[in-house]
């Protein structure tokens, strides 16, 4: 089999990280390529420079044998690449057909008008040559996800695409949809597209890769044949990293519990959690994306409230239904987005950490902005906010100073528990150690911590216990001591414990 | 992103200054010295008491609706609930002389205060797009109105003394207008700038999700929000009829649209989340000029309309380009 889309030397550096450092690559015509490795390992990345979303720093890349550089995804997909991701991205008030078609309508010579017979049947045909029968007419919304991505994979061979990527095409199907698009995926294999395929799910990976790439922190780690890994060998590549001590963890004497969840369901979400945080400890609830584990934390929060179950904060049974129910619980949320959930970027850093509690400000009905200045600048002193002054806009600071700010705006209510979901995302390492200061002082004083993070050394650097999912369900828990990588990756990949 | 670590030396602790409203003043002082020109007249203490007094209802429901728009709302129903509190205070007096004016007053901007707060009900808990909601309102606000004054109107006779006198009355030469119209924009800069409901309602206009999340009952401050405007729209209803000494049906039809264009006129931000009282004083004052002072220098009144226009669209340009300078001042002296 021959080459046709290959990578050498790819590196991509974003303001203070390193996203794509060194990597190569091979595609070959008519296989199935499984791409894996940890969250933020760099295979988005890695996706977004073959379709000329990222233009790399260095590296080149060669299609057919040819060199090539795309400026984005228009070039790309002119090439041949087409990318389809876990959610849609097509239009779901138009047809079937127009979504395979816009943008290369079929057009009558003279007239130019549109040929909508033609499409209607070419449609057919290409749903037809994927073994799927569906009205072409029907709205994409209509759809389910699975026959969503089916139209999508139509849509690229419309445009004949030689390479299709799918980035974690089963995350949201069944298990019958998964056996479908194995399906679909093996007959246009056969046709003679090559396919990359990204997935957390071993279950994919063995089921329908030629072969595997996995990647490491930013590294290419090794290319093998899919019947010359196991599974240990496997995830030891995907782990097997030294833990570097970024991370002062400091002993602190953990108290009562704080906050207690037990056998908290949504139906279709999660089932079953139970765990607690005390107080002055560090839990990490972590799990491979899509795990189920935001989704806990915005059950406790009120934000998508759980179906039943009970939430128990400071021994005493509390009723959240929406997040002012949570604040008054003493339940405190970092939201993961800061730029669309926690912050207003047009407004003042003072007035930012001021929402946070507009009620403290609040004497005898009028708002003291004088008593906000004050109290903003004493938090923005003591997080360490690098700004001109507390009347900076949120918008003109970086990634780990708009993080703190939100972290100042938390505290200005009285807590007892914190929620950190992905406190250090997006920012540098500098700001990185900065967040691990705070959240070392916040459980001195007593907060109980319910870290939610995606980078294992985070959760193992900074954790007295974690707590792993997996499809809706809590795994394993491990303490600080018995806490390994392939431990933890295991509970989080391999427990077979499914939810449907 | 990088330059800010550095940016942390050396810089004034001092706020900004805002040039929002800059653009708009230099427009309302070059207008005055045209229509001054032109007419001497103009400049008149006279007449320039008369333009506040013709401009004070206007500025009103300015007020309200600044409150709605700044949650990223709009209301297009305040034209109607102003005829219907307006006729309902009417034909509480007629029918009840002895009443006092006090009274038909509250009840006026209570009926308006349950009309805006119907539309908030809808827009916060119904979960329909503003436009829509109060499109539907103004039309049902409309035909009660007609309903409940079998079509018919409350003249000037039927009305007691001091009913009308509370528009045409005043302090000195200041009338009461002016007088309501100052206290209720004083009232509501208040409101905005130093109260918790009004910092939610900025918040609220600028990221709703932030607002929820943060947990702050997001919906008690939309309907606190329109059932402040119809409050206000009461008030605006019974100075109407007490002013114009006749309660009619049809009153205010269509005014809903000058209230938002002195809302966008004085900077309030159809997408919600700024805007200032200092601003919609500006933008209430030009309209105000405009109705005043195209008569005063002569202009046919087939043209009024036509000019109104151009100048409204001429002023929105140029104070967006001016807008838009300063923006670019800001970001340059941030570089450095």
């Amino acid at each position: 089999m021959d080459t046709i889309l290959r990578l050498e030397n790819i590196t991509k550096v974003f303001p203070g990280v390193k996203a794509l450092d060194n990597v190569s690559f091979d595609l070959r015509r008519g296989e199935i390529h499984a791409l894996m490795g940890e969250n933020g390992a760099g295979k988005s990345t890695f996706i977004k420079v073959i379709t000329g979303v990222h233009k790399p720093e260095e590296g080149k890349m060669f299609l057919d044998g040819e060199e090539v550089s795309f400026d984005s995804t228009r070039d790309s997909y002119s090439a041949g690449i087409a990318c389809i991701y876990q959610h849609s991205t097509a239009y779901p008030d138009l047809s079937i057909t127009e979504n395979i078609f816009l943008g290369h309508e079929i057009v009558r010579p003279k007239t130019r008008a549109l040929n909508w017979r033609a499409m209607h049947k070419s449609a057919a045909e290409l749903l037809d040559r994927l073994g799927v029968s569906l009205d072409t007419n029907t709205t994409m919304g209509e759809l389910s996800v699975a026959q969503q991505q089916i139209v999508e994979i139509a849509k690229a061979l419309s445009s004949d695409a030689r390479i299709i990527i799918m980035d974690e095409p089963t995350a949201a199907l069944t298990k019958q949809e998964s056996e479908d698009l194995y399906g679909y995926t093996e007959r246009l294999r056969d046709d003679g597209v090559s396919i990359i395929f990204i997935s957390h799910r071993f279950e994919d990976m063995y089921r329908l890769g030629d072969r595997v790439t996995v990647l490491r922190d930013a590294q290419y780690i090794g290319t093998w044949d899919i019947n010359e890994i196991s599974n240990k060998d496997m995830i030891i590549a995907m782990v097997g990293r030294e833990i570097t001590n970024l991370f002062p963890k400091r002993s602190v004497s953990i108290g009562e519990p704080a906050l207690e969840v037990k056998n908290l369901c949504k139906i279709g979400v999660f089932q079953d959690v139970s765990f607690s945080v005390r107080k002055g400890e560090i839990v990490s609830l972590t799990g491979l994306v899509g795990a189920g584990r935001s989704e806990v934390a915005e059950a406790i929060f009120g934000i998508s409230p759980a179906d039943s179950g009970q939430i128990i904060v400071d021994g005493k049974s509390v009723k959240v239904h929406n997040p002012t129910e949570a604040g008054n619980a003493g339940i405190g949320l970092l939201p993961e987005d800061r730029q669309k959930q926690a912050l207003i970027l047009d407004w003042e850093i003072s007035k930012n950490i001021g929402l946070g509690n507009l009620t403290k400000f609040t004497e005898h009905f009028f708002y003291d902005v004088k008593k906000e200045n004050e109290d903003a600048q004493t938090l923005a002193e003591r997080l360490a906010i690098k700004a001109s002054s507390i009347f900076d806009k949120a918008s003109s600071l970086s990634g780990g100073n708009q993080q703190k700010v939100v972290i100042a705006k938390v505290l200005t209510t009285d807590l007892k528990v914190i929620i950190l979901d992905e406190p250090t995302k997006g920012v540098d390492v500098g700001a990185k150690a900065a967040i691990y200061e705070i959240m070392g002082d916040l459980s001195e004083q007593g907060y109980g911590i319910l870290l939610i993070s995606s980078e294992m050394p985070e959760v193992l650097g900074m954790s007295d216990r974690i707590v792993v999912m997996k499809s809706g369900r809590v795994t394993a828990e491990f303490d600080k001591d018995t806490a390994t990588q392939e431990a933890i990756l295991e509970a989080a990949i391999l427990n077979t414990a499914n939810v449907s | 992103m990088l330059m800010l670590f550095t940016a942390n030396t050396g810089v004034k602790k001092k706020k900004k200054r805002s040039y929002r409203e800059f653009g708009m003043l230099l427009i309302l002082v070059v207008l005055c010295i045209i229509f001054a020109v032109l007419n001497h007249r103009f400049v008149s203490a006279e007449n320039l008491l008369d333009m506040f007094r013709n401009t004070a209802i206007l500025g009103i429901l300015s007020v309200g609706m600044m409150v709605v728009i700044l949650t990223g709302g709009i209301d297009l129903s305040v034209g109607a609930v102003v005829a219907l509190t307006g006729m309902i205070s009417a034909m509480l007096v007629r029918d009840h002389p002895g009443i006092p004016v006090v009274v038909a007053l509250l009840v006026a901007m209570l009926v308006g205060a349950v009309c805006g707060m119907i539309n908030g009900l809808l827009v916060a808990k119904g979960r329909i797009i503003p436009i829509i909601a109060t499109l539907g309102m103004m039309n049902a606000y409309r035909g009660l109105t007609f309903i409940i004054s079998d079509s018919a109107w409350v003249s000037a006779h039927e009305m007691p003394t001091g009913y009308k006198a509370l528009a045409t009355g005043g302090i000195g030469p200041m009338s009461n207008l002016v007088i309501i119209c100052v206290v209720v924009m004083a009232v509501f800069y208040y409101f905005l700038t130093y109260t918790k409901s009004g910092r939610s309602i900025y918040a609220i206009g600028s990221n709703a999700e932030v607002v929820h999340i943060t947990g702050i009952r997001k919906d008690r401050i939309l309907i606190l929000a329109y059932t402040i405007l119809g409050l206000l729209a009461g008030l605006a209803g019974m100075l109407w009829v007490s002013k114009f000494a006749s309660a009619q049906p049809d009153t205010a039809t269509g005014y809903e649209m000058n209230v938002i264009a002195a809302c966008v006129l004085g900077g309030v931000s159809i997408a919600g989340g700024s805007g200032k009282m200092q601003g919609l004083i500006l933008g209430v004052l030009l309209l105000g000029i405009m109705e005043n002072a195209l008569p005063l220098v002569h202009v046919s009144p087939f043209w009024q309309s036509f000019i109104r226009g151009m100048i409204i669209l001429i002023a929105i340009i140029v104070n967006v380009l001016i807008k838009r300078r300063s923006t670019a001042q800001i970001l340059k002296r941030r570089e450095i």
